[in-house]
């Protein structure tokens, strides 16, 4: 067992714990993004950070990776926390305004403006459908591709693949197009499905190039017959 | 290691078969694995890919991934000679843009692009290791210092009729035979005062309070005329003599870790001195020819 301490609170968690894990146990609420329950830890979008140690050498840290470690203190919410996850999900929203997860994260986290650029990224990187794809469904059909600005999620060469069986555990697990916008006709223009107020989809034309890896995609089929 | 040549590779790539037996199959030597497949066919085509992801046991995702991510793998067929304009924020804030501008302007083609008839394959880094002779264009493995647009046309010329590539390799001993200062462009060479033969370096130098002329032997880096304990170039900054621009280095030596002087030798070669001795030629890491060059002689 390993003894840390999380808000001024002694916790005793099993050895390969995370500190996500640690907070969880005890009840301190920590907001995560890229972490999902059943795969690996990440720590691509930051929201989980968290302060560890103390004084001058206090640092900030990803809770969904960062192994619990004998005496270690740590903040969950102190105002320095706090202060980064509200510029990490205002970064979010501003690439990704349209996800419902994304805008219920940043209201949770009281932001009430939006002071970057806002793009209509279909993606953000976060890796789920990725770990999705590679460790529950055991294909590994989509992956990483690139780097830097260039980097997108997708099937090698673009090409529909021969190990994805068309399970939809990419849109399921996906917290940008979860609630993806189906409207094919103008007329129809507001699904719902972003729960937006303003429907991005009615200023940006449809979006065709919300990710899907699928050829044809299930989503979309079912959304079809419903209709 | 016997690799085939890439014009003449079946369906079941048996190229890429020899080169992932050589390594055993293994997943942890992708990268190599992938390095002597471009080696060998120029560029990384989707069925070597596909090869490689079927002996290594990997999904080809992965393989797709690793060899999309690194800038040394090309995934698409590459030009006769590479052409790399540094970027990095030296050669940027004297103009590095303006050069690849005036490069892509010369061959038609953009950054990443290789023109339609296979001569030139245009990239860009970001750093080259050379700051102070920025802005940098390494062609075929020989630096251009101190580019400028107006240079542009020439060095494309020099390059078509094949710059002779510097004659030692990465990593090998080089003497130099020509250096100016990268700032003001004046000699740093001087004949008349040879060491060991050769003509020395002559630099203004500062350590612990101490500053004054000093030369460089070129054969082995020595710094002559400085206190004892400036010997070995440690801690010891390095100006040129007419314009008093520092001339020491971001990079370090590899066989001490000291702060190391960058010039050019008279072949284009990129030499980076050291006062331990070690005196080596640094090639810019732009695959393509210079690579594939390297890996031919490793293997
Ligand atoms: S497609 Fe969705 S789940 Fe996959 S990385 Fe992008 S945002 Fe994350
Ligand atoms: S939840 Fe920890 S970095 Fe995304
Ligand atoms: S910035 Fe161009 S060589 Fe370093
Ligand atoms: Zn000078
Ligand atoms: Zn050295």
């Amino acid at each position: 067992m390993i003894h840390l301490t999380i808000n001024g609170l002694g916790v005793s968690v099993e050895e390969g714990a995370t500190l996500l894990e640690a907070a969880q146990s005890v009840g301190f609420p920590i907001p995560t993004l890229c972490h999902m329950e059943g795969l690996s830890p990440y720590g691509a979008c930051r929201l989980c950070v968290v302060e560890v140690g103390e004084g001058a050498r206090a640092r900030l840290v990803s809770s969904c990776t960062y192994p619990a470690q004998e005496e270690l203190v740590v903040r969950t919410a102190s105002a320095r926390v706090l202060r980064a996850r509200r510029m990490v999900i205002e970064l979010h929203l501003a690439s990704c305004p349209q996800s419902k997860t994304i805008q219920d994260l940043a209201s949770a986290l009281g932001v009430r403006q939006q002071r970057f650029r806002q793009e209509q990224e279909s993606c953000i990187l976060c890796g789920r459908c990725v770990r999705m794809c590679a460790e529950q469904m055991m294909a590994g059909a989509i992956g990483f591709r690139g780097r830097g600005q260039s980097r997108s999620v997708g099937t090698p060469f673009d090409q529909p693949s021969d190990a994805c069986r068309l399970c939809g555990g990419c849109l399921y697990v996906c917290p940008a197009c979860e609630l993806r916008c189906t409207y094919t006709e103008p007329e129809k223009a507001v699904c719902g499905g972003c729960a937006n107020l303003q429907p991005p989809c009615v200023e940006n034309g449809r979006f065709d190039q919300m990710m899907c890896y699928m050829d044809p995609c299930v989503a979309c089929e079912i959304a079809a017959q419903r209709r | 290691m016997d690799t085939m040549r890439g014009d003449t590779i079946g369906a079941d790539a048996p190229d890429v078969a020899a080169i992932a037996a050589a390594h055993r199959g293994s997943r942890a030597a992708l990268i190599a694995i992938l390095r002597e497949v471009q080696a060998a066919r120029g560029y990384l085509p989707e069925d070597a890919l596909r090869a490689v992801a079927r002996h290594t046991g990997r999904s080809l995702v992965d393989v797709y991934a690793v060899a999309s991510f690194y800038h040394s793998f090309s995934l698409k067929p590459r030009g006769r000679h590479t052409v790399c304009a540094c970027l990095g924020t030296a050669c940027h804030v004297r103009g590095g843009q303006q050069v690849v501008e005036a490069l892509s302007r010369e061959l038609g083609v953009r950054a990443g692009e290789t023109t339609p008839d296979g001569e030139f394959t245009l990239e860009t880094a970001n750093c080259l290791g050379a700051c102070a002779l920025g802005p940098v264009v390494v062609v075929d493995g020989r630096y251009f210092a101190k580019v400028n647009p107006g240079k542009v046309r020439r060095i494309l010329s020099q390059a078509r009729s094949g710059v002779a590539a510097p004659e030692a390799a990465d990593g090998e001993r080089a003497l130099v035979t020509e250096a100016v200062c990268p700032e003001c462009g004046r000699p740093l060479l001087d004949a008349a005062r040879p060491i060991d033969g050769y003509p020395s370096l002559q630099v203004s130098a500062q350590c612990n309070g101490w500053r004054g002329r000093a030369r460089i032997s070129c054969v082995d880096g020595v710094l002559d005329g400085a206190p004892e304990n400036a010997a070995a170039l440690e801690r010891v900054r390095l100006f040129c003599p007419h314009c008093s621009a520092g001339l020491n280095d971001l990079l370090r030596c590899g066989e001490c870790g000291v702060p190391t002087v960058s010039v050019l030798a008279g072949d284009g070669a990129l030499v980076q001195m050291c006062g331990c001795g070690e005196q080596r030629v640094r090639r810019a890491e732009v695959e393509g020819a210079g690579a594939r060059r390297e890996i031919a002689q490793l293997s």
